[in-house]
């Protein structure tokens, strides 16, 4: 970081066979990015990312991979398809995001573990009941995030408007949905 | 699709929960205007955004084993009136018609072509519309400045979605026009409220919601409303949060649309969960007594 700035070596990391396996597993054209910046002029988290997406998709064109998969961007994306709507080169840009997170879990890099996390105790909360168990599944989350004392003071206004359920609600077909998502997912 | 038609409930685990005012609101409001549901038996859940990060085919077929209870029902149109739910249902949909063969492995059974998903906003506003439901009130708003509040899913991305503009989305503002709300130009109406961070950056919540506030109390609206429970929670629950974090207070409840358009039909407060609301909205509806009371 240089003058709040992200100074980037470019030609040192160049990978294009990177550029393709973005293309291909997000099935969007990522090469015809003009950089019209219509995408970070929608995106409602670029304050908080340390690349703007329009540089995201420069990256991949650049076949930055360390830097783009590296990226606290891909894990700040809200998924809001503000960008995706208004890319003149019709790129599902969101998607492409979504496609970058799940390439940077499977090749290690991961630069958001409180959301992995949370994704984790997410689908063993659905393993285990076939729905999600809110209360059980925020528990879980704010133990192994360590951050029990976050939002705590929003735990008694929720307990007074009865909106937490302290049973869960086991599905008959629990098993069946269980099966369903170890096909994807091995829980840690 | 005629109005007696039945129309297979999906409610997603937030409205378990978190949302229960909005399950219990969807039923009344529906029940009432005419719209049979019928809740699928064993529903499971559509796997939201932690299914899509390990995999788009682990979402495609969590979701899609709801479309198939609801193809065993003979049931064609599957309503959920969840936005994160919605996505996962016609992300199903659209892994049917891209990789149908990959899907029914998956699943085990082949997904029927005819099963669609739609939000609750679109049924009310395709199968009842503004023009039938100003004819049902029973409690007119009277002119309440109100705004409406989209949120990303519901309208975006367009072909996903086939419903409403992706930009400038109208119809739960005629909606709420035909219950006799003064419906303010909201100009963030498909802004983010800052979504699922609010579980892993809740700084980020508490400050795209609260420039949602700003402008809502800028704009003179009495109440937000809503039609997602992400963005209910965002903006009611973390409320306090965002008046703390910008030093002032907002007091703006935020309603479901189902509520509003609920207590508008004569339908009683504990028919709508009115009581889980955390930023209290009873000051802001209209006379409880409708104004033609059926039983006289």
């Amino acid at each position: 970081m240089k003058n709040g700035q992200n100074l980037l070596r470019i030609q040192e990391h160049h990978d294009p066979a990177f550029v393709q396996r973005v293309e291909q597993q997000s099935a969007q054209k990522v090469s015809q990015c003009y950089q019209c910046g219509n995408c970070t002029a929608s995106c409602a988290f670029t304050g908080d990312y340390d690349f703007p997406v329009n540089q995201i998709m420069r990256l991949i064109q650049l076949g930055c991979k360390e830097t783009v998969l590296g990226s606290r961007a891909i894990w700040l994306c809200g998924q809001c398809q503000a960008c995706t709507v208004r890319c003149p080169c019709t790129i599902d840009v969101a998607r492409v995001m979504a496609t970058l997170r799940s390439m940077a879990l499977e090749s290690g890099f991961v630069a958001d573990k409180n959301l992995r996390r949370f994704s984790d105790e997410f689908l063993r909360s659905v393993s285990l009941f076939g729905r999600v168990f809110e209360a059980g599944l925020l528990a879980a989350y704010k133990f192994r995030s360590g951050s029990v004392l976050s939002d705590l003071e929003l735990a008694p206004v929720l307990l007074k408007k009865g909106k937490l359920r302290f049973v869960p609600h086991a599905i008959e077909g629990r098993r069946e949905v269980a099966a369903l998502v170890k096909r994807f997912f091995d829980a840690p | 699709m005629p109005m007696n038609d039945r129309v297979a409930y999906y409610p997603g685990c937030s409205l378990e929960g978190l949302a229960v005012e909005y399950d219990v609101s969807t039923r009344a409001v529906c029940r009432a205007l005419g719209l049979s549901l019928v809740e699928l038996n064993d529903w499971n859940c559509c796997g939201s955004s932690p299914a899509s990060l390990y995999d788009p085919m682990l979402s495609a077929t969590l979701a899609g084993r709801n479309l198939l209870l609801a193809q065993e029902a003979r049931l064609d149109t599957v309503m959920t009136p969840c936005p994160g739910c919605l996505k996962a249902l016609k992300g199903a949909i659209k892994t049917r018609d891209a990789h149908p063969q990959a899907l029914a492995q998956a699943l085990g059974r082949p997904l029927s072509e005819r099963v669609h998903a739609v939000s609750v906003l679109q049924l009310l506003y395709e199968k009842v519309g503004p023009g039938a439901l100003a004819q049902a009130v029973r409690r007119s708003f009277d002119g309440l400045p109100v705004v409406p509040y989209y949120g990303c899913l519901l309208t975006r991305p367009q072909a996903v979605a086939g419903f409403d503009d992706p930009e400038n989305p109208v119809s739960m503002d005629r909606l709420l026009e035909a219950v006799g709300c003064a419906v303010a130009d909201f100009p963030f109406k498909t802004e983010c409220c800052g979504a699922t961070s609010a579980m892993t950056r809740s700084d980020i919540v508490v400050r795209l919601s609260g420039r949602l506030l700003d402008m809502a109390r800028r704009l003179g609206a009495r109440a937000i409303i809503v039609a997602c429970p992400l963005c209910q929670q965002n903006l009611d629950l973390r409320q306090a949060q965002a008046e703390k974090a910008m030093g002032t207070r907002f007091g703006i409840p935020v309603f479901y649309l189902t509520q509003v358009i609920g207590w508008a039909v004569g339908l009683p407060a504990q028919d709508l969960g009115l009581d889980k609301l955390i930023v209290p909205g009873k000051g802001v509806l209209p006379d409880p007594e409708p104004t033609e009371p059926s039983e006289s």
